[in-house]
């Protein structure tokens, strides 16, 4: 507890630890996090995902500098992806974010998904919870490199900004469900690459219709934009466009209804978490690989032994159904 | 489960020989651990910085310019100053002996030199890890 009070003044070293812990989970971890929870609420959470490659950490690098050069505070956190076969990860994004070192308004932290396949780790919106909770104005997610459907990112962030770049695909890419779904700012990176001017016209052309099928003109409109991360060029328009759709989510409501959505998928998780956490301790591994051997043998099925193992099929068992 | 280690790999000083620091980050990730890689050209300041922003147990430096004596002395220093101390320093690169030596009694663990493999490294790296 000792740590959320160091923290919430301004340690840099005690935030940092209280990352730890709640990566690593923990009782302690869920304590600390009651503790903050009324600090939270604050910051304007933007994701920044697309595919890998596409310049996601240099416009990371970007962002922050500009926002920053603004006054804001900026709390960055980079997920990467963690090796499904030894649990390693190499954190990368730091290279491309050297400009914003010796800053202490800037705070960075890389994150491993740890096994989470939506494109964010499992503690992810935890720990924008907790720069959110010690006072960063603005906090910037950054997923791992994704495909077309990881989209978790849109339940975390209020604004999602989706970085594409050229010669990633046709007109049909662009009409697929999925990635550009949740995007709120669409950026074409690598604007100075040929093809960039036919993908930023193909996702017009894809964001209008669907603009059309909506039938509602109050709705919001994503932009696009045109940006080459590596020197800035458009970086200010996106950061233009990230302050309009704060100014228009809060205008329109969705600000709050987002903010409930968010707290009832963090809930529906917790409350998952809690609830096969208690039963894997009441029902212990050992019971646990009998079924496994069982259902392999097909001597029943994972539904039946779902029943067995939650009590709810005990009793009809026992009778001999 | 056991801890997941987090260990930063970087580069200080103004060499761009980053090959064998990849290496390193690569065969520290294939042993499980965390590995925040920081790339070329870091001052010791972004070393500091960036080991208290992820938390990290430990250090690995990659130096082949020469200038060791300068640079790791600094790297450590700062980790004092941020009460970093318990963080484990280790140096990979061309250390002539008696600097080697000089730079144990300062407070890094471990010194690899060139052909050092990166069993022994990953070996070396677990075993100061374990032991606190």
């Amino acid at each position: 507890m000792d740590l959320v009070e160091k923290a919430l003044a301004g340690d840099r070293r005690a935030l940092a630890r209280l990352l730890s812990l709640i990566e690593d989970d923990g009782p302690q971890a869920r304590e600390a996090l009651a503790a903050l929870h009324p600090h939270t609420g604050r910051a304007h959470v933007v994701g920044v995902t697309g595919a890998p490659g596409t310049g996601k950490s240099t416009l990371v690098n970007e962002l922050a500098k500009t926002l920053r050069a603004q006054g804001s505070t900026v709390g960055i956190v980079a997920v990467d992806p963690t090796s499904p076969f030894t649990g390693g990860a190499i954190l990368g994004d730091r290279v491309r974010m050297r400009d914003l070192a010796g800053d202490p308004g800037i705070f960075i932290r890389s994150m491993a998904t740890r096994g989470s396949l939506g494109g964010l780790a499992r503690a992810t919106s935890d720990a924008v919870k907790v720069l959110d909770g010690v006072g960063f104005e603005t906090v910037l997610v950054e997923t791992v490199g994704v495909g077309q459907a990881e989209v978790d990112v849109a339940r975390t962030a209020h604004t999602v900004v989706v970085v594409e770049a050229p010669g990633l695909g046709d007109d049909v890419q662009a009409l697929k469900a999925g990635l550009l779904e949740i995007a709120d700012i669409l950026v074409v990176n690598k604007a100075d690459r040929s093809g960039a001017e036919q993908t930023a016209r193909a996702l017009e052309v894809t964001l209008d219709l669907g603009r059309n099928n909506a039938g509602d003109a109050e709705a919001w409109r994503p932009p696009v934009i045109k940006t080459v991360a590596l020197n800035g060029t458009g970086v200010k328009a996106v950061v233009e466009a990230i302050g309009a759709h704060r100014a228009y989510l809060r205008q329109s409501g969705l600000w709050d209804r987002r903010e409930r959505e968010r707290i009832r998928a963090d809930l529906m998780q917790a409350l998952e978490e809690t609830l096969v956490g208690q039963l894997l301790e009441r029902v212990g591994e050992e019971e646990l690989d009998r079924w496994v051997e069982r259902i392999a043998a097909r001597e029943t099925d994972v539904y039946t032994a779902v029943e067995s193992l939650v009590g709810l099929k005990e009793h009809s068992r026992a009778s001999g159904r | 489960m056991s801890k997941q280690y987090r260990v930063l790999i970087a580069k200080p000083g103004l060499d761009g020989h980053d090959r064998g620091a990849k290496v390193v980050a690569r065969a520290l990730r294939d042993a499980g651990m965390e590995v925040i890689y920081t790339g070329l050209r870091q001052t010791p300041e972004m070393i500091v910085e960036a080991a208290l922003q992820e938390d990290v147990d430990a250090i690995g430096l990659s130096i082949l310019s020469g200038a060791h004596m300068t640079l790791v002395p600094r790297v450590l220093e700062g980790l004092r100053e941020a009460g970093l101390e318990d963080v484990k320093v280790f140096v990979g690169g061309i250390i002539p002996d008696e600097d080697a030596e000089t730079l144990r009694k300062m407070g890094v663990v471990e010194i690899f030199g060139p052909g050092t493999s990166t069993v022994t490294i990953v070996e070396a790296f677990r075993r100061h890890l374990a032991g606190g």
